[in-house]
């Protein structure tokens, strides 16, 4: 694969380095693995830009699968190729499926204990803020989209009304939203273009 | 989960009808694998029997609070489905075997044509990334995309809705937002610390 991401960006140094990246992404992950990725290879690792983040995830939560998992092994693709996104698809796997395994067996015997359950509620109630801050931060990758940031508030002010409040299916607000502002975007990168070869 | 709770008996054209059932779920999981669970519950509980409903449920809650991404609760759910169908891990050898079995199939199942059509089509968009229309996708998906994950914590939060309660909770999830959000504490220390205030009825 030749299309690798601007020369500055330090990179994955090898397949174990994706695998161990990977896994270790997953092994942070409680109640969803998305805030670790945007901490880990966004603001620590530097694998990818919060504009390239967002552009890359916006493809995996487009395809059916798992978003993460799909974000994984595109990255993985990107930088060795097809192994890559095996092994970065391993990584995110192979690993967490044995601890939830080795969870479900004990978890079997305890369920019924009152704290066992207090902290099950109490991880699901920060996962909620992880995911939410996560969205938060990513706002700023905005300020660079070509539709300018009061359309871009516009459009998420909308989603969130129809997926949050309305309860509209994820499918009809990418449809019907996803189109509309795909076409706005497709015509500024027009007017962006006849902007450009004027001057 | 030791002693299956129910007894079935599977043969190879239910294995084969349970893994094409996965294989058509798997393209139909926009959004992640968890939007299919309502499809799922009902062919697996309500149709065929092969599972009870707690078993389903426990799978879910057990995935979210597990580390790794939450597709992880259909590995579970073909475990349980294994469990039923070879008499639990108290069969011995034969009972582990069939809830390893199970696992694969619903595993497989669930990530072959998605990460295929992934591989596939993200290749090609990567490709042609400075295509006018592969620009505009991107860009003018990228502000709803960002909504979802915000929407996301607002459901999750929103279904504890007895604000007597629940409130304690919410001020967790707000704190745990503006946290990570405006720091650059660890996470494992927020989630250490959900875990314990949930564990001693706190929140």
């Amino acid at each position: 694969m030749s299309p690798l991401p601007a020369p500055d960006h330090p990179q994955p140094k090898s397949l174990r380095d994706l695998f161990m990246s990977f896994t270790l992404l997953a092994l942070q992950g409680f109640g969803g693995v998305l805030a670790v990725v945007q901490r880990e290879l966004v603001e620590k690792k530097q694998w990818l830009t919060r504009e390239e983040f967002v552009e890359d995830w916006a493809v995996a939560q487009i395809l059916p699968g798992p978003n993460v998992v799909n974000l994984s092994l595109m990255l993985g693709d990107r930088y060795f190729g097809l192994r890559g996104a095996l092994v970065a698809l391993a990584g995110m796997l192979t690993l967490p499926m044995l601890v939830v395994l080795a969870m479900a067996i004990v978890f079997a015997g305890i369920a019924d204990v009152p704290a066992a359950q207090g902290a099950l509620r109490g991880l699901g109630a920060v996962a909620a803020g992880l995911i939410t801050a996560t969205g938060l931060k990513l706002i700023a990758a905005l300020k660079e989209n070509v539709m300018g940031m009061r359309t871009c508030w516009a459009v998420a002010a909308l989603t969130f009304v129809a997926i949050a409040l309305l309860r509209v299916r994820l499918l009809w607000v990418l449809l019907v939203l996803g189109s509309v502002a795909s076409l706005w975007a497709w015509r500024q990168i027009g007017a962006l273009k006849v902007l450009g070869t004027q001057t | 989960m030791n002693h299956s709770p129910l007894h079935i008996v599977l043969s190879q054209a239910d294995w084969l009808a349970l893994f094409t059932h996965f294989l058509i779920l798997s393209l139909l999981s926009i959004g992640g694998a968890i939007t299919t669970a309502p499809e799922m519950q009902r062919y697996l509980v309500a149709d065929n029997l092969w599972l009870t409903n707690a078993q389903f449920n426990s799978s879910i809650a057990l995935a979210q609070a597990a580390p790794g991404p939450n597709v992880l609760f259909v590995a579970l759910v073909g475990w349980n489905v294994g469990l039923n169908a070879g008499g639990g891990l108290g069969a011995g050898a034969a009972g582990w075997g069939w809830a390893l079995a199970g696992m694969a199939v619903a595993m497989l199942g669930i990530m072959l044509p998605s990460t295929t059509l992934t591989f596939v089509a993200a290749r090609w968009g990567h490709r042609n990334r400075d295509l006018r229309p592969v620009r505009a996708f991107k860009q003018g998906v990228a502000p709803i995309v960002i909504a979802l994950l915000i929407s996301t914590g607002w459901v999750l939060t929103a279904a504890h809705n007895h604000p007597a309660q629940d409130w304690r909770l919410w001020l967790l999830t707000v704190v745990t937002a503006l946290l990570v959000w405006k720091t650059r504490i660890h996470l494992l220390w927020l989630l250490g610390a959900g875990a314990l205030l949930g564990a001693l009825g706190l929140v």
